[in-house]
C-alpha cells in the first residue's frame, strides 16, 4: 500500500545498527520488560502482605508454591521452550546460510515445540480447575481435614482449617446443602480414603483451585495466562511465515530473514519470561 | 518523484483517506477525532456543571433526552448519572481528547516533516495505531448505554470500589486496553522515526525543541502505560475471574461480608500505585507536546533563536526522568508513613525546577523581541502566565503538610486544569492556527481567530480561578451536591460561576468551529512558508503529497535561525546554507 521508500528498512542505521524493524522490536520488548514487571512486583507485594496461613493456599504454613504446583510439568515445559529458542536460531541461521528448506523444517519445529508447551499448560490447568477445596468454620474432625493457627492482623490467633479432594456436585452444592468430596481417580488420596459429605453451615467457603482459591493462584493464572497469551501470538506469526514463507523467500529474502530475526528476538523474549515464570511462581 | 505522484492519483478514496498509511492523513484523522472528544468531553462537564450550580433542579432543554441511567422522570440528575459523567469526563479528555489530539495528531503530522523524512518509519503500523484508538474511543463511547451507564467510579478507577462497579468498568478497562496498545504501537513509531528517519546533517542537537518533546513523550508512554495495561489486566481478572488481587480480606459491601466468591488478600492500595505510575508520566504525557509546540510558534513570532535551546532540551529530558519517581505524591492521605513521603515530597520539589527552567526559557526568548501578535502567539503568549499558575499551585500539593488539608477538594481540580485546559489545550489550539496553513495551504482568519481567542481566554479563567477558593473552603471534587454541606453552601456563589464561565467558554468555541471549516475552503491562500519559520516542514509543499518532499532535503544549521545578521531575509531555514 505504501509505495514511499522508507529510509533504514533494511540496511542499518549507523547510530544503532540496526535496521527499523529491529530497533523498533527492542524498544516494543522494552514496553514488555515493563509490563511483567509490573505484574512481578504485584506478585512480591502481594505475596509479601498476603496474610498468615493464606498463600500459597489456605491452610497451609509454608508459602512455597511446589505444594501445590506441578514442578515435574513445568520443568518439562521450561525444557521444551528452550529447545523452541535453539530451533529458532537455528532457523535464522539456516535462512542465512541460504538454505530455505533446513530453515523452514526448524522453523516447524519451534512452533511444534510451542504447541507441546500449550498443551503441558492444558493439563496443568485442568488439573488445578478440577480439585476443590472446602474452607470449614472450623475443625469437625474429618479425615484427611488439616488446621493450622495464624495470627490475624489484630494480633488474635486464629485456625484455618480446609479439606481438600474433588466435589462431584460442586456446581450445585448450594441447593443440595451439602458438599461431597472424594479423593482423586488418579491416587492423590488428599489424606482421605473415601468420600466426606460435608453440610453447608459447616462450610466457610468453597472454591476450585482456580483463580478465585487465593491471591497466589488468582498470580498463577494471570501471569501464566499472559505468558501463554504471548506464546499464543508468537505460534500465528511463526504460522504466518512458515505458510507464506516459500512466496516471500522468493521474492524478498533478505527481507524475509530480517523479519524471522525479529520474530525470533520476540520468541527469545517470551521463552525468558518463563525462565522467571518458572521459580517464580513453582519453586520459591 | 514523479513516478510516485503518478501513482498517488491512483489510489481509491477509501485508501487515500479512510486506511490511508500517509502519516499526513492519520495526522489529520488523529487531530478530526481527538477534536470530536475533546467537544463530548465538554459537553459531560457542561451537564455536570448544571447539577453543581442548580442542584437537584431539572436539566434544562437536554434534560427528558438523557438515559434512564443518569436522570429520573423530570430530567434532573441522578448520583450515579453524575460519577459516570465524571469518570467519563475524566477519561475521554485524557485519554481520548489531548493525548491523541497533541501526540497522535501534531506528532503524526507535524514530526516527520520537521526530520525531512518521507513518513513514519512504519506506516501500516501508524495506521493500525490509529484504528485501535477509534476502536477504544468507540467501545468508551459504548459504555454509555450498558446497564447501569457508563463506569462511574472516577477516571483514576480506584479499587476496591471499581472492582464492584455496574458492567460500564469492564467496558471501560476493555476500551483502556485497546487505547493502552494504540499508544504502545505509536510511540515505538516515533521513537523509530527519530533516530533513524532524520535528515542528513539534522543532528540531535538541530532538532526543532518540538521534535524532542514528542521523543520524550513517546519513551514516557512506551514505559508508563504497560504497567497500567497490568493493573487493567489485574482488575478485570478481578472483576471477570473473582480474583482478589485488590480485594482486601473482611471487605463488607452494603452490609456484606465479600467471602464467598471473593478469596481476599488483595491489596487496594496497589492499584493506586500502578495508576499513577502510569498516571504521573501521563501528566508530562499531556503538557510536553504542549511545550513543544510553544517552542515553534514563539520562536518562530519572536524573530529570535529560542533562549536556551540546550536547557530546554536537558530540562524536557529531565523532566521525562523524574517523571517516573514522583507518583506517590498522589498518594500521600493513604498513609504510607514520612518516610516514602518524604522522598516522594523531594522528588516532586525536584521535577519542578526542569519545569520552570522551560518556562523561563520561553518567558526570556519574549524579551527584546519585536513580537507577531498573529492568533497561535496570542495563544501561546497566554499559555505562559496560566500554566505558571497551574505550576505553582501544585506546589502546596507536593508537600505533605499543605496536602492534608488540600487533598481532593476542588483545589487540587482548579491546580491540574489549570496545567491541562489553559495550559495544553490553549498550546494545542496555538498549534492548529500555527501548522493550518501546512495542512491546507490556506490560513484561519485572524478575525475570527481573535473572536476565538480573547472569549476564551476570559471564560477559561472564571472557570477554574473560582475553583482555587471553592476547594480551599473544603469542597470535595467528587461530591454530587455541594450545597448539602456549610462549606459548599458559603461558597456557592463561586461554584455558580465556575457553571457560567463553562457554558460561556463552550459558546466561545463557535467562532472556532466556523473558521476550521470555512477556512478550508475560503481561507486567504498562502505561500508554503506563510510564517517565514525555519524548520523543515515549511520546506515542503502544503500541503505536502505522499512522500512529503519534492528534494530530499539536507540540513545545514540548527532549527531556529533568526534575524541573522547581513542577509536579506531576517531568517534562514534549516535546509538552506547559512553564507559567512
Amino acid at each position: 500500500m505504501s509505495d514511499v521508500a522508507i529510509p533504514h528498512d533494511m540496511e542499518p542505521h549507523p547510530l544503532t545498527g540496526m535496521y527499523n524493524g529491529k530497533f523498533g522490536l527492542w524498544l516494543f520488548l522494552a514496553s514488555e520488560v515493563m509490563l511483567f514487571g509490573a505484574l512481578f512486583s504485584t506478585y512480591v507485594l502481594l505475596r509479601v502482605g498476603a496474610p498468615e496461613g493464606t498463600w500459597p493456599m489456605y491452610g497451609l504454613e509454608i508459602p512455597t508454591g511446589d505444594q501445590i504446583l506441578s514442578v515435574g510439568l513445568a520443568f518439562v515445559n521450561t525444557l521444551v521452550l528452550i529447545t523452541s529458542s535453539v530451533t529458532m536460531v537455528l532457523c535464522w541461521a539456516s535462512l542465512k546460510m541460504n538454505d530455505f528448506a533446513k530453515g523452514r523444517l526448524f522453523l516447524a519445529v519451534t512452533f511444534a515445540l510451542a504447541g507441546v508447551f500449550l498443551v503441558v499448560k492444558y493439563f496443568e490447568y485442568k488439573g488445578k480447575l478440577t480439585h476443590h477445596q472446602v474452607v470449614l468454620e472450623e475443625s469437625f474432625g474429618f479425615e484427611g481435614e488439616t488446621a493450622i493457627t495464624v495470627k490475624t492482623d489484630n494480633g488474635n490467633e486464629d485456625t484455618i482449617v480446609v479439606v481438600n479432594g474433588h466435589a462431584e456436585n460442586f456446581s450445585t452444592w448450594e441447593d443440595d446443602g451439602f458438599i461431597v468430596i472424594h479423593p482423586d481417580e488418579e491416587g492423590e488420596s488428599h489424606g482421605h480414603s473415601h468420600e466426606l459429605k460435608i453440610e453447608a453451615d459447616k462450610i466457610k467457603r468453597a472454591t476450585t483451585w482456580g483463580p478465585n482459591a487465593s491471591t497466589f493462584l488468582g498470580t498463577y493464572f494471570t501471569l501464566t495466562g499472559l505468558h501463554g497469551l504471548h506464546i499464543v501470538g508468537g505460534m500465528v506469526v511463526i504460522l504466518y511465515f512458515l505458510v507464506t514463507g516459500a512466496s516471500a523467500w522468493k521474492t524478498m529474502p533478505e527481507k524475509y530473514i530480517n523479519r524471522i530475526e525479529c520474530t525470533g528476538l520476540y520468541w527469545h523474549f517470551v521463552d525468558l519470561v518463563w525462565i522467571f515464570l518458572f521459580p517464580v511462581l513453582y519453586l520459591l | 518523484m514523479s513516478a510516485e505522484h503518478h501513482h498517488e492519483h491512483e489510489l481509491p478514496f477509501w485508501q487515500k483517506y479512510i486506511f490511508s498509511v500517509d502519516h499526513k492523513v492519520i495526522g489529520v484523522q488523529y487531530t478530526v477525532t481527538g477534536l470530536l472528544f475533546l467537544f463530548f468531553g465538554f459537553c459531560l462537564m457542561m451537564i455536570m456543571r448544571w447539577q453543581l450550580a442548580y442542584p437537584l433542579e431539572p436539566i434544562p432543554l437536554i434534560g427528558t433526552w438523557l438515559s434512564q441511567s443518569m436522570v429520573d422522570a423530570q430530567g434532573v440528575l441522578i448520583g450515579d448519572g453524575y460519577n459516570s459523567l465524571g469518570a467519563m469526563h475524566g477519561t475521554i479528555m485524557v485519554f481520548l481528547g489531548v493525548v491523541p489530539l497533541a501526540v497522535g495528531g501534531f506528532g503524526n503530522y507535524v514530526l516527520p516533516l520537521q526530520i525531512g523524512a518521507p513518513d513514519m518509519a512504519f506506516p501500516r503500523l501508524n495506521m493500525a495505531s490509529y484504528w485501535v484508538y477509534l476502536s477504544g474511543g468507540i467501545v468508551m463511547f459504548a459504555s454509555f448505554f450498558v446497564e447501569g451507564g457508563a463506569a462511574n467510579s472516577g477516571w483514576t478507577s480506584y479499587t476496591p470500589l471499581a472492582n464492584i462497579a455496574t458492567t460500564g468498568q469492564t467496558v471501560w478497562l476493555f476500551g483502556m486496553v485497546l487505547l493502552i496498545t494504540s499508544s504502545l504501537l505509536g510511540s515505538v513509531n516515533f521513537i523509530v522515526t527519530t533516530v533513524q528517519l532524520r535528515a542528513k546533517g539534522l543532528s540531535f542537537f538541530r532538532l526543532p525543541f518540538f521534535v524532542w518533546a514528542q521523543f520524550v513523550t513517546s519513551f514516557l508512554l512506551l514505559l508508563a502505560f504497560p504497567p497500567l495495561e497490568a493493573a487493567g489486566v489485574l482488575q478485570l481478572m478481578d472483576r471477570l475471574a473473582d480474583t482478589s488481587f485488590f480485594m482486601p480480606t473482611g471487605l463488607v459491601v452494603s452490609g456484606e461480608l465479600q467471602e464467598a466468591t471473593y478469596s481476599g488478600g488483595g491489596s487496594p492500595l496497589l492499584w493506586q500505585h500502578l495508576f499513577w505510575f502510569l498516571a504521573h508520566p501521563e501528566v508530562y504525557v499531556l503538557i510536553l507536546p504542549a511545550m513543544g509546540i510553544l517552542g515553534e510558534v514563539i520562536a518562530c513570532n519572536t524573530r529570535k533563536p529560542l533562549w536556551g535551546y540546550k536547557s530546554l532540551v536537558y530540562s524536557v529530558i529531565f523532566l521525562g526522568f523524574m517523571s517516573f519517581i514522583v507518583w506517590a505524591h498522589h498518594m500521600f492521605m493513604t498513609g504510607m508513613g514520612t518516610t516514602l513521603s518524604t522522598f516522594f515530597q523531594a522528588t516532586t520539589m525536584i521535577i519542578s525546577v526542569p519545569s520552570v527552567i522551560i518556562l523561563t526559557c520561553f518567558i526570556i526568548s519574549l524579551w527584546n523581541s519585536s513580537i507577531r501578535y498573529n492568533v497561535p502567539m496570542l495563544f501561546a503568549l497566554a499559555f505562559l502566565p496560566m500554566f505558571a499558575i497551574g505550576g505553582l499551585t501544585g506546589l502546596p500539593l507536593g508537600l505533605t503538610a499543605s496536602d492534608i488539608h488540600l487533598h481532593d477538594t476542588y483545589y487540587v481540580i482548579g491546580h491540574f486544569h489549570y496545567v491541562v485546559a489553559p495550559g495544553t489545550i490553549f498550546a494545542l489550539f496555538a498549534g492548529v492556527y500555527h501548522w493550518f496553513p501546512k495542512v491546507t495551504g490556506r490560513k484561519m482568519s485572524e478575525l475570527w481567530g481573535k473572536l476565538h481567542f480573547w472569549p476564551s481566554f476570559v471564560f477559561i479563567n472564571a472557570v477554574f480561578m473560582p475553583m482555587f477558593f471553592v476547594g480551599m473552603a473544603g469542597v470535595l471534587r467528587r461530591q454530587f451536591d455541594q450545597t448539602e454541606q456549610l462549606q459548599g453552601a458559603m461558597v456557592h456563589g463561586f461554584t455558580i460561576m465556575s457553571s457560567w464561565g463553562a457554558w460561556g467558554l463552550g459558546l466561545a468555541q463557535i467562532p472556532f468551529i466556523i473558521n476550521f471549516f470555512w477556512s478550508i475552503r475560503k481561507g486567504e491562500k498562502v505561500n508554503d512558508n506563510p510564517w517565514e519559520a525555519t524548520t523543515l516542514e515549511w520546506a515542503a509543499p502544503s500541503p505536502p503529497p505522499h512522500g512529503n518532499f519534492e528534494t530530499v532535503p539536507v540540513v545545514y544549521c540548527g532549527p531556529y535561525e533568526y534575524s541573522v545578521p547581513d542577509k536579506d531575509t531576517d531568517y534562514c531555514p534549516q535546509n538552506v546554507v547559512m553564507e559567512a
